[in-house]
């Protein structure tokens, strides 16, 4: 388990003082302080850490997330900002004496503009949502995490969340025009706009990715994008992982882009087609996705092409999909591989290193090794244009000893992404559950340059604590002192 | 200053930070040069230059990713990749002519000054694509930041951060850049519109379209505005999408398309900011706006005595005038009033002297500004009133 700080005796002691100063700030409703009631936001998409907070505030506008992070910055109370808590790596998680500030109110689209393909829409719209104010008129939004129903724009800024789709459309950072950034201290500042690449230190860029550790992102200003004239997928599978590794490798460098290539190894493969019954080949040892747009012939072009480059790999089986409808059923398994997995074990810790794809086989075959020796099944899933794995750890939660096997088997495999030249975090955040590993990654005083640039935004380090940076260093004021 | 000491390795660039810091001497910091008449003229007693960091470091095209030290000149990167049917995707600008300079860019000064060229519009700008970089700060430390991996969210996004402060935060010493398959050829639509509020709604309806446009510009003629939009992908694409992209157009003007070569030879000089014909005595501000508020931007130009050109759908606009302080005055008060961001991006070095080259923060983003600074530069070494003064 990963330690969490101690809370301060002295904030705990002022509970109800705190939440009536809070229930003055954001009236009516805005403020959750009943121990029922605050239990769902004990935890977020890492279900296995759990605190429940010192309350929930809900404010519904711009000012009043000012107001509220102006008390807590002057009466020294902690801050966790939350989405849909869908974070993947405890991103949302409380601490008992945090308040936590959910942006689900700020959920109103401001504006639309086809003109100049963008919309202005509040922290609390869910990623879906901006796609679906748009898709009538032909447009959408690029990013598309796999908790896209559920997670909230704000959350994804925070998180830089990426998607299916990034290889060609890139990740959320990549499609921000603007954003209404909210200071500890309670200042709004407008941070770009509706236009591109502002002057000056590029704030957007830096803020976009950063945690909820620098500020809280209240309002977000989307690149939108024209749909294109239509998707097909197709489906290649092969008899071993170095084979479609090197398929994926022959793809790119033939000169095509595809929108998305997604890669699943055996056990992936079966328990998405024990879940979806999509077709897939269970004699495979590895499998891609591929997706390609354009018109009807566009689309046959670029298939064939990449039929033809699959075919030199000796696969076992090649499907392009003739309909839509053969699309979606393509994608199905793999959409629903993170609940396919949940169906066969009681729990799963979901891995998001990134690694130069060039590693994938050396990688996946330590991973099996690792896989016998902390006697935990894994499927793999993946990204293979980008190189970002997304392993999925069986355990089984009410076990403590599996958990324990699950969290070290888990840490062994990003020690293993950065040892063959790749990150801890392709898309989920360092959160919590990383925070520890970040040691791993980087120096001791690069970890002290990335504090100090937090401190400059939060000098008292209240904004979501105890994430992103290990509680012992330099430069750690706040917490290190416990 | 003295000419600018130039380390032929990442020791030798830590050797003159530490020394100057010991010194308690700013330092000018450069790469081949190339953008010296960019923002304010920097006075430092020491001078330092990326330019004999040079060489390609790492090259993975099936990765799509090239890492190169700071110096090495930008060509050369693009001849590396090109060989493998590779390019770099924002295509950034050489801006020879509008400095006056044969000065090679280096990669680093690209990076550090965040130039990207018209592909910005569609494929995002040169700081999208820097997946790493290493950068000495001013303790004389060397900082990693990014990684060689194409997605990377771990911990705070100094690429970003480092990606267009001028070499005011750390001297970068080393990028890694993604790259993407070269389109297998170009053509451009140009069309005949009879003013500038047309040819930007033509390249809206361009770029509002499922057919890929690439880039869009609107170059002001005698009595007309060309409005050019490219396609960029297999040639069988092209084709398609240039029929189905003149059919959605049709309505806005006379059209005409020209191919390959032709098509690719346009879009460099518009890069270049060639067809502004800047003169050597024209102030040169570089406008970002929403493309629907480009026009009325532009046609402030006529009411001063300037010229201006248009790219990335009409949201960027090259402003030619007289280099003047009221220019100045008047062009950055009207793009504050669209919501939109100014740089006076060359001039004479009075006048760079003389009047924000950059718009200016509030006090609540400045004092961000100035801490940042602090954390990353504590001494205020690197490009002493670069920015602000």
């Amino acid at each position: 388990m990963i330690a969490l700080p101690a809370p301060k005796a002295e904030i705990l002691a002022r509970r109800e003082e705190i939440v009536t100063a809070l229930t003055a700030l954001v009236p009516g409703d805005g403020v959750i302080a009943e121990g029922i009631r605050l239990k769902p936001y004990e935890t977020d998409g890492l279900a296995a850490y759990r605190q429940m907070p010192l309350a929930v505030v809900l404010p519904s506008s711009t000012e009043q997330v000012a107001e509220v992070l102006r008390y807590c910055n002057e009466q020294g109370i902690r801050v966790v900002p939350r989405g849909a808590g869908t974070s993947l790596s405890g991103g949302a998680l409380p601490l008992a004496d945090a308040i936590v500030i959910g942006l689900m109110r700020l959920n109103a689209i401001h504006e639309i503009n086809y003109a100049d393909r963008y919309a202005v829409v509040g922290a609390g719209v869910t990623n879906i949502g901006i796609t679906k104010a748009v898709e009538a008129d032909g447009f959408f939004y690029a990013p598309d995490p796999s908790s896209q129903l559920a997670c909230m724009i704000g959350g994804n800024v925070m998180m830089n969340s990426g998607g299916a789709h990034c290889l060609k459309y890139g990740v959320t950072a990549n499609n921000l025009l603007g954003v209404k950034f909210v200071t500890i201290e309670g200042e709004v500042l407008d941070i770009g706009g509706t236009y591109l690449d502002a002057a000056g230190y590029d704030w957007l860029g830096l803020i976009t990715g950063s945690e909820g550790q620098l500020g809280i992102v209240t309002e977000v200003t989307v690149r939108i994008l024209r749909s294109p004239e239509g998707a097909r997928a197709m489906l290649a599978a092969f008899n071993s992982i170095e084979i479609a590794g090197a398929a994926v490798d022959a793809i790119i460098g033939s000169g095509i882009i595809p929108v998305a290539l997604e890669f699943m190894d055996k056990p992936c493969i079966h328990a998405c087609e024990a879940f979806a019954h999509a077709g897939y080949p269970l004699d495979a040892e590895a499998m891609l996705i591929i997706e390609v747009e354009g018109s009807i012939a566009e689309q046959d072009a670029l298939l064939a092409r990449i039929k033809d480059i699959c075919a030199r790999f000796d696969p076992i089986s090649l499907k392009v999909a003739e309909t839509a409808e053969q699309s979606l059923a393509i994608w199905k398994g793999r959409k629903g591989a993170f609940g396919a997995v949940g169906r066969i074990s009681p729990d799963y810790l979901c891995m998001d290193g990134t690694i130069p794809t060039s590693e994938l086989p050396r990688v996946l075959r330590r991973i099996g090794e690792m896989s016998e020796q902390y006697a935990l099944k894994v499927a793999n899933v993946f990204h293979a244009g980008d190189g970002n794995l997304h392993p999925l750890i069986m355990f089984d939660a009410n076990d403590a000893e599996s958990f324990r096997r699950a969290e070290a088997f888990g840490a062994d495999i990003l020690k293993l992404c950065v040892e063959v030249g790749g990150c801890l975090t392709g898309e989920h955040g360092v959160g919590v559950e990383k925070r520890d590993l970040m040691t791993v990654q980087f120096l001791p005083h690069e970890l002290t340059q990335q504090r100090a640039i937090k401190s400059a935004f939060d000098p008292a380090w209240l904004l979501n604590p105890a994430k992103v940076f290990p509680l012992q260093g330099a430069l750690a004021p706040a917490i290190a002192a416990e | 200053m003295s000419a600018p000491i130039a380390p032929a390795d990442e020791a030798g660039i830590i050797d003159l930070v530490l020394a100057a810091s010991a010194a308690r001497e700013p330092i000018a910091i450069e790469g081949q040069g190339s953008k010296r008449g960019l923002l304010r003229p920097v006075q430092a007693a020491r001078g330092l230059s990326t330019r004999a960091l040079t060489g390609i470091t790492l090259y993975r095209p099936a990765e799509l990713i090239i890492s190169a030290r700071a110096g090495t000149p930008l060509a050369e990167i693009e001849a590396v990749v090109a060989e493998k049917g590779q390019h770099l995707i924002a295509e950034p600008p050489y801006l020879g002519s509008v400095f006056g300079t044969s000065a090679p860019p280096s990669i680093g000064g690209v990076v550090a000054a965040n130039m990207s060229g018209p592909r910005r519009i569609t494929w995002g700008a040169t700081r999208d694509h820097v997946m790493g970089l290493r950068f000495v700060n001013g303790a004389g430390e060397v900082i990693r930041a990014g990684g060689r991996v194409l997605k990377n969210v771990t911990g705070l996004d100094l690429c970003k951060l480092l990606s267009g402060s001028y070499g005011t935060l750390g001297v970068i010493t080393e990028v890694t850049l993604k790259v993407l398959p070269a389109p297998e050829t170009s053509a451009t639509l140009f069309i005949e519109t009879p003013d500038l509020t047309s040819a930007v709604a033509a390249l809206s309806a361009g770029l509002g379209s499922p057919f890929g446009v690439s880039a869009a510009a609107a170059l002001s003629r005698n009595d007309h505005v060309v409005a050019a939009l490219r396609l960029e992908d297999f040639a069988a694409s092209v084709t398609y999408r240039m029929e189905k992209l003149r059919g959605v157009l049709d309505g806005y003007g006379a059209q005409r398309v020209v191919e390959d070569g032709e098509s690719r030879a346009f879009w460099r000089s518009v890069r270049e900011v060639e067809p502004l014909q800047l003169g050597a005595h024209e102030a040169l501000w570089r406008v970002s706006v929403r493309p629907s508020a480009g026009p009325g931007i532009a046609a402030m130009a006529g009411m001063i005595g300037g010229r201006s050109m248009l790219d990335w759908g009409g949201g960027l606009i090259w402003f030619a005038a007289a280099p003047s302080p009221a220019n100045h005055t008047t062009i950055t008060e009207a793009v504050r009033a669209q919501g939109g961001t100014a740089m006076l991006f060359r001039a004479p070095d009075s006048l760079r002297l003389s009047v924000p080259v950059l718009p200016e923060a509030n006090d609540a983003l400045y004092r961000i500004e100035k801490r940042v600074k602090d954390a990353l530069d504590p001494l205020g070494l690197f490009n002493p009133g670069h920015l602000r003064a």
